[in-house]
């Protein structure tokens, strides 16, 4: 179902069912037009304050890498996940780009970021002379096998900066792409749309050896009866 | 500067508008009374789309969703935080404090986890059971009538269970269980503790015709749009409005004082705008204090006069003095058995757990006095800044490598997605009187206020209750087939106790009691020292058990709220 008519089903329609539902408090009459302007809204804003705006537009208007820099996150990101059908990979996650706003957002991470990429490419100068970003498939992976594996011994900060820099950039991206559109459809999120829970689907309590206590749910909500005004008797039992 | 002084002159002026102050809003609004709320933060409604996140992607935020803004990642629904710009606060050399304050209006109850606990009545006597702290002026059986009220006005799902210490109610039922809870319901019995349906202030089922019902978005902490959560603004002031009321609200304005006459009663406030930065007056017949227990304290003490020169209502020097947090001491556990997870469907469920563990032990067979209880989270969330970071990890529980990378890291995230539940547990810490805050002469805030400085340490009871709860956290992780993640707090870490005030739960700044030289309200919340001066946050607390102290401001601000009424039609006040 379309994002935006789910929103309207659930909100106007489904469940709640009585005509006249006011959800807005004071704007009762034109809940069409609300309901349309809020699923309009995840287009336009993201409920961002006035302050948190400026400060957005102050670091989207910094620089931290330049456009050889870009391409080495490219190329490595690429590396580290690299793209599969029909859910893409980082590049079609905005990894970079994300990569590169991090950096903005959290300084503490520059030198690290700065550092590791230079360390890429004077690597990759010294082992076959080429950069980085230039390299084989084959050459890449001989650069990045050593530093790929931290020792889970000691902390990471005590390791060498190329190994510090491969767990941030692994992590950043892996990050990167599994909060993106592509990487949500790959991971199979089901949620984020108004919907009804019900309990666990039967086919997923058996595959976990689960099952649920009738008496339990004897007491869980009737989702039949959600749009239904509740009423208690004087000791709060339910008669609705 | 001149200070500017309106010539209205209201019958109440109520000072914050969260929980505390929404009700009274509500309460006095209905009963045709004239009322100012003053708050420091802007307008707020969950329902504009501009400032709405509830149901907002990662990838619409170029930070997914980071921590950087917001304390408690970029969707929360509070503007504030642990540390706000231009608003410092101070703290007594080798003690610790954390006070978190959210500017808004509705104030905290935006983005609040909704656990609606009563107190019971235990809880009000605690001083009866050992000996220690003060036992109310007022039992369950005052509360109780209001409690339901609440129940009834608000919307909380949840069982009856019986239970001595948790009383019973008129609940909405409760959503069914995820997988994770499931689990965890398996472990705590085989542990030997219980587990019931949790109790959360959410819509799911109708309870009038101007609240929409919860559509299991699992998004509270983001304030809902439909009105399907408790928060202040879309659940008690707006419907005064609504109803007719007399409501006017000032926003960006931050109190400075209660101003006072030479009988020493109050006049009104003075507040500064953040808009223009000038100081104005407010008039009223009645004050109502409810910023919250610290900022209502802090105005008090810097409410001083020629009639109140400790500060108003502070002839007992009780003002700021036993401030108390609940405790808080986490733990994170993987569990093989969620492993390999079909995400065919959707399990975001309410904003928060479907089941908890209220308090099951007998603290005389126990090291430490006053109980906690357990909240449980997992499952498969919607991935934020964060997810994915360390993709296969819990490799080192089966003998494999960690780290590396490839198309295999796709199938590790799939293979641990829900495979980690946590606990948090909470509980309740013994008020002491020289735990306090109180005015640091030497600081002031960007507006000319003087600072809050914070004296506080927690006790040997409070860390003996933490190592409780991290046994506990263990065993249930155990009795899960789960391994705990990291390693036990040591008792240098004081067993993974936080540091006061990050539990968000403070209390007890203004207690109430009989004697007015060691409390600082009556029982119905009405300062000693000046009659038409209330407080209805949580500074009138006693004590707070080990339950969030939320509904409890609420049926105490309607009960305050309703003797307000009755005082006024006496002319008492």
């Amino acid at each position: 179902m379309d994002r935006r008519k789910s929103i309207q089903t659930m909100i106007l329609g489904a469940g709640a069912g009585a005509a006249g539902l006011a959800l807005h408090g004071c704007n009762t009459d034109g809940s069409t037009q609300t309901e349309e302007a809020i699923a309009k809204s995840t287009e336009t804003y993201f409920g961002r304050t006035p302050e948190e705006l400026e400060r957005l537009a102050k670091l989207n208007a910094e620089q931290l890498f330049n456009a050889h820099e870009m391409e080495t996150i490219s190329a490595l990101s690429t590396v580290i996940l690299p793209p599969k059908e029909p859910h893409g990979g980082p590049i079609e996650a905005g990894v970079p780009e994300f990569i590169e706003f991090m950096g903005k957002d959290v300084p503490k991470l520059q030198t690290t970021l700065l550092g590791g990429l230079m360390w890429l490419d004077h690597k990759s100068n010294t082992e076959y002379g080429t950069e980085f970003k230039a390299a084989t498939l084959e050459q890449q992976k001989a650069i990045l096998d050593p530093i790929a594996f931290h020792d889970m011994e000691v902390p990471l900060d005590q390791q060498a900066l190329e190994i510090q820099f491969f767990y941030l950039m692994r992590g950043l991206t892996l990050t990167g792409y599994y909060t993106s559109k592509v990487g949500i459809a790959d991971l199979g999120y089901k949620g984020n749309q108004p919907n009804v829970w019900d309990g666990v689907p039967e086919d997923v309590l058996a595959q976990h050896g689960m099952a649920y206590d009738p008496e339990w749910i004897a007491k869980c909500v009737d989702q039949s009866q959600r749009g239904v005004i509740a009423e208690w008797d004087e000791k709060g039992n339910l008669l609705t | 500067m001149q200070i500017k002084e309106s010539s209205d002159v209201y019958d109440v002026i109520i000072v914050g508008s969260g929980a505390g102050g929404g009700m009274a809003t509500k309460q006095l609004a209905d009963a045709g009374l004239k009322v100012a709320v003053v708050e420091a933060g802007p307008y707020f409604d969950p329902a504009d789309p501009k400032t709405m996140t509830q149901l907002k992607w990662p990838y619409e935020s170029p930070r997914r969703g980071a921590n950087t803004d917001r304390v408690f990642g970029e969707w929360d629904m509070a503007y504030g935080g642990w540390e706000i710009e231009g608003e410092p606060y101070t703290h007594e050399e080798g003690t610790e404090f954390d006070w978190y304050r959210s500017h808004m209006l509705g104030g905290r109850t935006n983005h609040w986890g909704r656990i609606s606990l009563r107190f019971g009545p235990h809880d009000f006597k605690g001083k009866d059971k050992d000996g220690l702290g003060d036992n109310w002026p007022i039992s369950y059986d005052d509360v109780k009538p209001y409690y339901d009220k609440v129940d009834k006005l608000i919307g909380v799902f949840g069982t009856n269970e019986g239970r001595p210490n948790d009383p019973d109610g008129f609940f909405l039922p409760p959503p069914k269980p995820r997988l994770h809870e499931l689990f965890y319901i398996q472990g705590a019995k085989k542990t030997g503790i219980p587990v019931i349906p949790s109790r959360l202030s959410m819509l799911t089922k109708k309870i009038n015709n101007d609240r929409g019902v919860c559509f299991y978005c699992g998004q509270c902490s983001r304030s809902c749009s439909v009105y399907a959560d408790f928060s202040a603004g879309s659940c008690l002031i707006f419907p005064a409005q609504k109803n007719g009321g007399q409501v006017k609200i000032f926003v960006n304005s931050v109190v400075r004082e209660v101003t006072t006459d030479e009988e020493g009663k109050a006049t009104g406030v003075s507040y500064i705008s953040k808009d223009d930065r000038k100081e104005y007056k407010l008039k009223a017949k009645v004050v109502v204090l409810a910023a919250s227990a610290c900022s209502s304290a802090r105005i008090l003490l810097n409410s001083k006069s020629k009639q109140h020169p400790n500060g108003l209502g502070n002839s007992s020097d009780v003002v700021g003095k036993y401030l108390h947090d609940s405790t808080g001491s986490s733990r994170a556990g993987f569990i093989p058995g969620l492993m390999n997870r079909k995400p065919s469907y959707n399990e975001d469920g309410v904003g928060g757990m479907h089941v908890y563990t209220p308090w099951w032990g007998d603290n005389t067979k126990l090291d430490f006095p006053r109980g906690y209880h357990i909240e449980v989270w997992g499952g498969m969330g919607m991935p934020n800044y964060g997810f994915g970071f360390n993709p296969n990890d819990f490799n080192k529980f089966f003998g494999l490598s960690v780290g590396g990378y490839g198309e295999g890291l796709r199938n590790d995230v799939k293979k641990y997605y829900g495979s980690v539940i946590g606990f948090g547990g909470r509980g309740e810490p013994v008020a002491r009187k020289d735990n306090y805050c109180e005015i640091d002469p030497t600081t002031v805030d960007q507006f000319g206020i003087p600072v809050l400085k914070f004296n506080y340490k927690w006790s040997d009871f409070e860390k003996k209750q933490a190592r409780h709860m991290q046994q506990t956290f263990e065993e249930l992780i155990h009795n899960m087939g789960g391994e705990p993640l990291g390693d036990t707090p040591t008792k240098e870490q004081d067993y993974g106790l936080e540091a006061p005030g990050r539990i968000i739960h403070e209390v007890g700044t203004t207690r109430m009691g009989d004697d007015p030289k060691t409390s600082v309200t009556n029982k119905y919340q009405q300062l000693h020292d000046a009659k038409n001066v209330f407080i209805v946050d949580a500074g009138p607390f006693v004590s707070q058990g080990d339950k969030n102290c939320t509904w409890t401001i609420l049926a105490l601000s309607w009960r305050a709220s309703d003797y307000i009424i009755e005082q006024l039609k006496q002319q008492n006040i």
